[in-house]
């Protein structure tokens, strides 16, 4: 949407940088600019020479059947080689026996032909087959590596990196693998097996000849070695402008409607135009270099072709070569310089393959910035009946890598059992506390205890299935409304499922749907409401029935029965659960057990709702506010 | 997951050529220079056939009879036609490069602007991964097509052509055996094709899925993370992927079993006329040079033979991604009434579909008469969700819209800016049909704040901006101040210029909701929507917003969804929407009075012991 008025300039050539976020969009007090930040970029960091480590490392399982494939080749091309020499033997051998009546000869020939025939044929189909299993093995390992390691790195990274350039990873970056191992490791095998056989054939002939168009490979080289690194370049390009142009459309479908409403059809088409015809360029610049590659390597071989024949032409004439050998010599020079093509191909897809393993070798590259521990620590036991966990946030500070400061140090403990609002208006580190009870973030200093455990000791499992976090965004996946629920606890029973569903009041409403707990919210997604997937998100974090539960504005779309459900739930369902609760209205407030309310990230006031309504401080005061605006 | 396709395969197999000739109108303008490209590979083709003549000639001629000014001749046109055949391989690859590019650009920038045309209800039944799957992969892949293996097909079958010519020619009786093979092999390749496509097709719209996969696993991080791992998600991913791995076996198989018989039948009828030619030979029917000239010929064509296997398969996954692009491009955007003066240059055109109501003074505000809806897709059986709604919202007032969760409020506003088109009945703009209003027009009119505030990739200015055509500066720190967000964008790294991410996501839910509400009054709309604007406002500043979204309110005339007595208090009068009707209009006050269902929507929260606000109101209660 750059297109409008106050928009950065929109230079096309780098469609990265546009697309780049700044780290600190929403962050006050975070002063530096999108550039700076190293994530929000479409080339992460990787260690030199990393994309080939992870091609090695995705083929090394198959180790044995690339070898296999080699074989299978080889085998290959020395059926098809066979064909012209058997002519030669029918000619020499057979058509005399013919003529004597003997059949023998012809008859073997014949059968020998034949044998290769289907012998080419089935090893051609061993090899399809085979290098298909390694390429798709590899394939398979490699998305779900992204996969994996995109859920395991922290919220943190994907706020910033977008989900239009993770899934540019995960989709046309393989993509472009798959081509090479698809096409490229019969090409290679190809290109080397003629190259290595036609040069060895030809140094036999004469090697004065063979050591002259070897002489012509000094040349190629180069070209082929200013032609690797253009491509690579240019596929580095075109990769970031592949991931922009993703970025933006998916960001459009999924905001058509507001796209819609605001008219911003023209804008966009604008601004995708920009984003195409710099992938275009990179399109088009991919090609033409590949064009300068053939003609330029054409050229030095031709070039190179005419020089030995004449050459040899002085030799012959010198009488330091025979005509036989140079005639031969000639036309295996010709077979030696076919494959020059089918390198620049190879090149090609092998540089745009390097170009995505680059980028999602960066990708892999990238650590979660709140780890696994080591050595995770079991929770103490609690004695039954006591649901709830003490959270101390013990010495903790918080400041984004970039250096704003959003918690300044501060020690609190949260009692078990209890359920703590906490108020504060925007920007005044709420969400911060939430997200650091529920280890989104770990503190800068500091750390935070469960029953006497930090967080950081807790292995993601364990930590899961005691702290649950419900956020404000119900974002619903593909599936079923059950299978939505059923996030919370993968191996609950429908039984559990609708159990959690009626405890939040959302029990009417899903029978209500075409197909109740089996409607898939894809089909009818747009049609569940804001309301409603928060209450479903709710039906999760009770399923998943957690000691601390925290909800972060969780309840801002619900309506008053929804409300009311949530807070009948919150006595009922999560009685004596530790909660953590971060809500704007005052009547969710009320149910708690203690008030904090904070500004400027740091608790101002604390206390029961009673007695800070009863005072003068801030909290009065936006109960006050509160009045005035009903009055 | 596959059954987010709007046409799963239902209509018969189509011919992979009828597929590709739907490409035509994006490749005409590239035509000129494809076919120059076709003929320099076919020229380019016969210098590599010349090159070894030239070679043999000098060989033979001039080197055999030690004559050095013949071999510098020799050399001399080597050389030339060496520069010549590399030429022309380069100019073929520089000449189709930009036109090709091009197609796909223009493909995609085409698909894109349909995408953003087709109505909401479309949206909401494709997943967007697989509009995105056909908008990348399946894009490059006809690029890759036009580019390599269109021209390979036909120069390719032209060599396998004049081959065959060439060799009837030599020898009719050897160059028929060679052509039995060709009607088996022409049966097989129907076979393979229609096989073939099909497992393209599932494979490229097992891909689309495991984009859709991808993009929920990232969308719904959060709640990933708030619970651990998403095994059913993970499951779905391995599942998918598996499956994707299992159909790219598939079409590997496929393809290496044509590829053998493509392989072996030639060979075996080679080795026929080998078989047949030796005897011909040995008769004295035919000299062993003539049999050798026509085996070489035979096997000079090999490698064109081959090639048809992949050619084939590249053919075939062209077509399905064709009509998988063409699957969405066909979806007709619904007409549109033409805008006077409008794109169209059609002034004064005849009024559109329906007439303006002339009973409908200029100033009538906003009027629903008996308006229904139905989704498109919802099962036949299913109620519809507004079955008649009757509302009348006077110039210059607020209307607050109440009703139970899921009792389609939501639904009620998409059908004012036209995001779904109500299924019957008609929605008027001060006496003007919004179906007979250009979309363009009627959105101008019509300003909305969502449920979701959804923010894009863009400076706060410029999300703030879209709501107004030709707002300024003054106008966006008007807006800012009414949504009360101006205090929060000014401690921006870089105030009104700081960008917000994918969706916003950096913000919090109130602060993005301000903005959003900011973009909803930046125009001064005639019209406004505001779908539960105020959800996410803390109370203070909540308390502001509403103070200053009431001077605006009371010009504008406006349907305002709300959710608690607070928002409600905003709006004039209130209708209460129930059972796809509306069941009741009237003061908030009287509607707590007298309407059983709007005081249960409206009464306070069971755990409040004191939701003081509510209990003003409450004080009324019967």
């Amino acid at each position: 949407m750059t297109s409008t008025v106050s928009g950065p300039p929109d230079t096309g050539a780098r469609p990265a940088a546009d697309d780049a976020k700044g780290p600190g969009g929403g962050r006050p007090g975070t002063g530096h600019p999108a550039a700076d930040d190293p994530v929000a970029q479409d080339v992460l960091p990787a260690p030199k020479g990393a994309s080939l480590a992870l091609l090695r490392s995705l083929l090394a399982p198959a180790r044995g059947r690339v070898w296999l494939t080699v074989f299978l080749l080889l085998a290959q091309q020395a059926a098809v080689q066979a064909g012209p020499l058997l002519v030669a033997v029918a000619i020499d051998r057979a058509v005399p026996a013919v003529r004597r009546d003997d059949y023998g000869p012809l008859a073997a020939i014949g059968a020998a032909y034949l044998v290769c025939a289907v012998a080419s044929g089935l090893l051609q189909l061993a090899f399809v087959r085979v290098s298909a299993r390694v390429g798709q093995d590899a394939l398979l390992d490699l998305r779900g590596r992204i996969f994996r390691h995109a859920q395991t790195l922290s919220v943190d990274f994907h706020e910033r990196y977008t989900s239009g350039r993770l899934i540019s990873r995960a989709t046309t970056d393989v993509e472009s693998l798959r081509e090479l191992l698809n096409d490229g490791l019969q090409e290679l095998m190809g290109i080397v097996a003629s190259v290595l056989l036609v040069s060895a054939t030809l140094a036999w002939l004469d090697w004065r000849t063979g050591a002259a168009a070897a002489l012509s490979f000094v040349p190629l080289a180069v070209v082929m070695r200013g032609y690797r690194r253009r491509s690579l370049t240019v596929h580095r390009r075109k990769s970031t402008a592949t991931a922009a142009v993703i970025v933006k459309f998916a960001e459009t479908m999924n905001g058509i409607r507001p796209v819609q409403a605001f008219r911003r059809e023209a804008a966009n088409e604008e601004h995708f135009a920009a984003l195409n015809r710099a992938h275009r360029e990179t399109n088009v610049d991919a090609m033409h270099s590949m064009a300068r590659y053939v003609m330029t390597s054409r050229l030095i071989c031709n070039v190179s072709l005419a020089a030995i024949v004449v050459w040899s032409a002085y030799r012959v004439a010198g009488g330091g070569l025979e005509l036989g050998a140079l005639a031969a010599a000639v036309l295996y020079l010709r077979r030696l310089y076919e494959p020059v093509d089918q390198i620049g191909m190879f090149l090609n897809s092998y540089q745009s393959a390097a170009a995505s393993l680059e980028k999602i070798a960066g990708l892999l590259a990238q650590r979660p910035t709140v780890p696994e521990p080591d050595r995770p620590v079991p929770l103490p036991s609690r004695p039954a009946g006591a649901p709830g966990l003490e959270v101390v946030f013990e010495g903790v500070r918080f400041a984004y890598r970039t250096g704003g400061e959003v918690l300044p140090r501060f020690d609190l403990t949260l009692a078990a059992g209890r359920t703590v609002a906490v108020v504060g208006s925007t920007g005044a580190g709420k969400s911060t506390l939430a997200k650091l009870l529920a280890r989104f973030y770990d503190p800068t200093e500091g750390r935070v205890l469960l029953d006497g455990v930090p967080l950081t000791d807790l292995s993601g499992t364990e930590l899961r299935r005691h702290v649950v976090m419900v956020t404000q965004e119900a974002f619903l996946f593909s599936g079923t409304v059950a299978e939505n629920i059923a996030v919370g606890r993968p191996d609950a029973t429908r039984a559990d499922i609708e159990q959690a569903a009626k405890a939040i009041g959302a029990h009417d409403f899903i029978t209500a749907l075409p197909d109740g707990y089996d409607t898939d919210v894809r089909k009818r997604g747009g049609r569940i409401s804001a309301g409603q997937r928060q209450l479903v998100g709710f039906a999760r974090a009770l399923l998943a029935d957690p000691a601390v539960v925290v909800l972060d504005e969780a309840t801002s779309s619900l309506d008053i029965p929804g409300e009311r459900a949530v807070q009948r739930a919150m006595r009922t369902v999560l009685r004596g659960r530790t909660a953590v609760v971060i809500a704007h209205r005052l009547s969710t407030v009320e149910i708690a057990d203690r008030v904090l309310v904070m500004a400027d990230g740091r608790v101002v006031e604390d206390g029961t709702p009673a007695e800070l309504t009863a005072g003068e401080g801030r909290f009065a005061a936006l109960h006050r506010a509160w009045r005035e605006s009903l009055a | 997951m596959t059954g987010n396709r709007e046409a799963p395969g239902a209509e018969a197999h189509r011919s992979a050529v009828r597929s590709l000739l739907r490409l035509w109108p994006f490749v005409r303008p590239a035509r000129g220079r494809l076919l120059a490209g076709a003929v320099l590979a076919v020229l380019a083709s016969a210098m590599s056939l010349v090159i070894p003549l030239a070679l043999k000639w000098t060989v033979d001629g001039p080197i055999a009879d030690r004559e050095p000014s013949g071999v510098w001749l020799g050399g001399l046109a080597i050389l030339v036609l060496g520069v010549l055949e590399a030429g022309l391989f380069g100019l073929r690859r520089l000449l189709v490069a930009r036109p090709l590019a091009e197609v796909e650009a223009t493909m995609r920038a085409a698909f894109y602007r349909h995408l953003q045309r087709l109505p909401v209800a479309f949206h909401d039944r494709w997943a967007s991964g697989q509009l995105l799957s056909r908008a990348t992969t399946d894009l490059m892949l006809l690029r890759i097509f036009l580019a390599f293996a269109l021209t390979f097909l036909v120069v390719n079958s032209l060599t396998i052509v004049i081959g065959f010519v060439i060799l009837l020619l030599q020898r009719w009786t050897l160059g028929l055996v060679l052509l039995a093979p060709v009607i088996p092999l022409v049966l097989l390749c129907r076979s393979f094709e229609a096989r073939y496509s099909l497992a393209a097709r599932t494979a490229q719209d097992q891909v689309g899925d495991l984009t859709t996969v991808v993009e929920e696993s990232v969308l719904g991080i959060r709640i990933i993370k708030g619970f651990g791992r998403h095994r059913g998600q993970q499951r779905a991913f391995e599942a998918l992927s598996a499956r994707v791995r299992a159909t790219e076996l598939r079409k590997a198989r496929l393809l290496g079993a044509l590829w053998a018989v493509i392989m072996l039948l030639p060979e075996a009828a080679i080795g026929a006329a080998l078989v047949l030619g030796v005897r011909e030979v040995a008769d004295g029917g035919l000299t062993a040079g003539a049999l050798v000239a026509f085996l070489s010929t035979a096997l000079a064509l090999r490698w064109p033979v081959e090639s048809l296997g992949f050619l084939l398969a590249l053919s075939n996954e062209a077509a399905t991604a064709t009509d998988r692009y063409f699957e969405v491009l066909d979806v007709p955007v619904p007409d549109d009434a033409v805008a006077p003066g409008g794109a169209s240059g059609a002034e004064g055109a005849p009024a559109p579909k329906e007439a303006p109501a002339s009973r409908a003074s200029p100033g009538d505000g906003l009027r629903l008469e008996g308006v229904e809806f139905r989704y498109p897709d919802a099962p036949p059986g299913a109620p519809p969700v507004l079955r008649g709604v009757d509302l009348h919202i006077r110039p210059g007032e607020t209307m607050a819209l109440v009703g139970a969760t899921g009792s389609g409020k939501t639904t009620l506003t998409a059908l004012i800016p036209r995001l779904h088109e109500a299924t019957a009945g008609r929605i008027t703009l001060d006496g003007q049909d919004v179906a007979a209003l250009p979309r363009e027009r009627l959105r101008e009119l019509v300003a909305v704040a969502f449920e979701e505030p959804t923010l894009f990739s863009a400076s706060v200015g410029e999300n703030v901006l879209m709501g107004g055509a030709d707002a300024g500066p003054d106008e966006l720190a008007r807006a800012l101040a009414v949504a009360r967000a101006d205090g929060f964008v000014r401690a921006l790294p870089q105030g009104a210029e700081t960008r917000v991410g994918e969706q916003g996501l950096s913000l919090s839910g109130g602060q993005r909701q301000r903005l959003a509400l900011a973009r909803a009054v930046i125009g001064k709309p005639r019209f406004l929507i505001l779908d539960d604007p105020l959800s996410a406002l803390d109370v203070h500043t909540e308390a502001q917003v509403e103070r200053a979204l009431r001077e605006v309110l009371a010009t504008t005339t406006a349907l305002v969804v709300a959710h608690r007595p607070s928002t409600v208090l905003l709006a004039d009068r209130v209708a209460l929407l129930s059972e796809g009707r509306i069941a009741a209009v009237g003061t908030h006050h009287r509607l707590l009075r007298e309407n059983r269902e709007y005081a249960w929507l409206m009464s306070a929260p069971e755990g409040g012991r004191a939701p003081r606000g509510d209990l003003q109101e409450g004080d009324e209660r019967p």
